[in-house]
């Protein structure tokens, strides 16, 4: 019996979302006074066990093939049914990011088993446990049982702090499981890098962000140049891609991207649910608006009361002035 | 190419969300409802699809009878076809993708391509479509943004290159059909029915088929409202006179 973690990773990193799962899944681990044990998949991999061994994993099952240099979700899935098998884990666990979310829902597939995405807490209990997750990307919660053995669920795991702990070195278990063709079917052939190159969205540690106060395309130029004073990246609302006026790379939100900057300008957003989600992460959001009573206000730290096309200009001369 | 499309019935909800007193659903009095962002590009790229590629489009969903709302809307935008699988019970994913499946296996004509959103605007179980994707027996691509098919060599198999979008860049897959990809907000403009469109739309014959819940794996108890946080919004002024205030909080925040 053990609790089983799945392990993202990329380029040689551990996505820093395990490790705030981990730090979840070890608190469980220790209520339940089971091991935590963790799934690592890749091609050359082996480097990554000592820093799971940091975040309390006592034992790292392994598995390493060349097919598997690139993302392969289905044959992720594979590897962690192969584990399951043996090891019969009370639970397998994962981040709730994209790719985790993948692999979990494939592993539920080919187990016939329920699988409960984006867990905020987990409660076990005899049978079911009793899970609290995400709906509506945050607006709003769910309480529910969550049936089969062994329980599969990911952890939302953005507001989670990771903290690493003081176990030693991980036992390492080589897993050698027969993938066939079809697991390996959908699998990354190729990347194209991005046309623009420039801090990412999800890398900026100050996102200036525009909706429909922003009035048209060209109305970003202010925004852009904001941006670029503070070493930022331009986000929109989906009013404005779906106008055309931005591309949807840059959308923040349920169906856009999340970011969680340490600053977050607001500029002409009215503050819906489904985009306050994707930026609700941020430490400080800076409200530019010219409703006094919008609703973004209420989820505001800061705000300035006015026409963005007036404030944002005023305050790039105001910076300039004070980095001359 | 034959396309079927997924799509879920959903509100269209604002700034504020209030529950019915059950606790169990949105109070929708006063919503609108549509299918989710992504499933709405789904629909769109359904359309596309059949008449690049020639074909048929059908729109499935799950739900009760004012879904049928939903798959007018789809047939508005130029889905051909329209299947229901009334029910008047929220489906958990696994008895939706059961349900699903099993509607898919009675149809005479069998799907070349299978789309659905990525997740669901509601529930965001993140995996109805990849177990229909298993139960078919078919490989599946998720966050689709860009969706390509090449004929394969002598009239072989057509490929489909998948793109999905990271935060360095895009990843493609390729994969032979038949195939599922679930789709993301992104991948197209979703156009505004027609009039003659919607006309259209009304008269179409809609296949309903009465689904089987069976087993429900994750159990809905009930729905909560988080806390909001405590509204202490500082105004730091009006207009652009605010300008000095704004850049003493980026001094303080470290960023000037």
């Amino acid at each position: 019996m053990t609790i089983l973690t799945l392990i993202e990773h990329e380029q040689g990193i551990i996505d820093p979302q395990t490790l705030s799962m981990l730090t979840a899944a070890r608190g469980l681990a220790q209520e339940q006074d089971l091991p935590l044990h963790a799934v690592l998949i890749g091609a050359n991999v082996s480097g990554l066990a000592a820093e799971l061994g940091e975040y309390g994993v006592t034992a790292v099952h392994m598995i390493e093939q060349d097919a598997l240099a690139d993302f392969a979700p289905n044959a992720w899935a594979a590897c962690v049914v192969e584990v399951m098998g043996a090891e019969k884990p009370t639970a397998v666990i994962g981040a709730g990011t994209e790719r985790s979310n993948e692999v979990m829902a494939h592993v539920g597939a080919r187990t016939d088993l329920p699988f409960a995405a984006n867990c905020l807490t987990i409660q076990p209990e005899d049978d079911a446990w009793f899970v609290k997750r995400v709906r509506w990307g945050g607006t709003l919660h769910e309480e529910a049982r969550l049936y089969g053995d062994p329980k599969l669920l990911t952890i939302a795991a953005l507001g989670i702090e990771p903290e690493p702990s003081s176990s030693g070195a991980p036992e390492i278990i080589s897993v050698t499981p027969n993938l066939s063709d079809a697991d390996l079917l959908v699998r990354v052939v190729s990347r194209i890098e991005p046309e623009r190159k420039g801090i990412s969205l999800t890398d900026a540690p100050v996102v200036v962000s525009g909706g429909r106060g922003v009035g048209s395309a060209e109305g970003f130029v202010i925004l852009e140049e904001l941006a670029g004073l503070l070493e930022g990246a331009v986000g929109c609302s989906r009013v404005v891609t779906n106008n055309g006026w931005r591309p949807h790379a840059e959308q923040i939100g349920q169906t856009g991207t999340r970011v969680a900057p340490e600053l977050y300008i607001a500029c002409g957003i009215s503050g819906a649910s489904q985009h306050m989600s994707g930026c609700s992460g941020a430490k400080h959001i800076l409200t530019i608006n010219s409703d006094s009573e919008a609703a973004i206000l209420a989820k505001s730290d800061t705000a300035v009361i006015g026409d963005l096309h007036e404030i944002i200009p005023a305050v790039i001369a105001e910076i300039r002035k004070k980095t001359a | 190419m034959d396309i079927l499309v997924c799509i879920k019935r959903v509100p269209v909800t604002g700034a504020k969300v209030t529950l019915t007193a059950d606790e169990q659903a949105i109070d929708a009095g006063y919503l609108s409802f549509a299918p989710g962002p992504h499933e709405e590009c789904a629909i769109e790229e359904a359309v596309q699809i059949a008449k690049k590629h020639g074909g048929r489009s059908t729109a499935l969903t799950l739900g009760p009878d004012t879904a049928v709302e939903q798959l007018r809307y789809a047939a508005s935008m130029g889905v051909d076809d329209l299947i229901l699988l009334e029910t008047d019970e929220e489906f958990p994913p696994m008895p939706t993708a059961r349900a699903i499946t099993a509607a898919i296996q009675a149809q005479e004509r069998p799907f070349d391509v299978l789309l659905f959103g990525n997740e669901s605007a509601d529930a965001g179980g993140y995996q109805v479509g990849i177990r229909v994707a298993h139960a078919l027996g078919m490989p599946v691509v998720t966050g689709v943004k860009k969706l390509e098919f090449a004929d394969g060599a002598d009239g072989g198999t057509t490929v489909a290159t998948a793109h999905r979008q990271t935060p360095d860049g895009w990843e493609l897959y390729e994969v032979p059909l038949p195939a599922v990809f679930t789709i993301k907000e992104g991948i197209n403009v979703p156009r505004y029915p027609s009039i003659p469109g919607k006309l259209k739309a009304k008269k179409k014959p809609i296949q309903r088929i009465t689904p089987e819940m069976g087993a429900v794996g994750l159990e809905k108890v009930r729905l909560v409202v988080p806390e909001a946080e405590a509204s202490d919004v500082n105004i730091l002024g009006h207009g652009a006179a605010a300008a000095p205030q704004v850049v003493e909080l980026l001094a303080e925040l470290g960023l000037v």
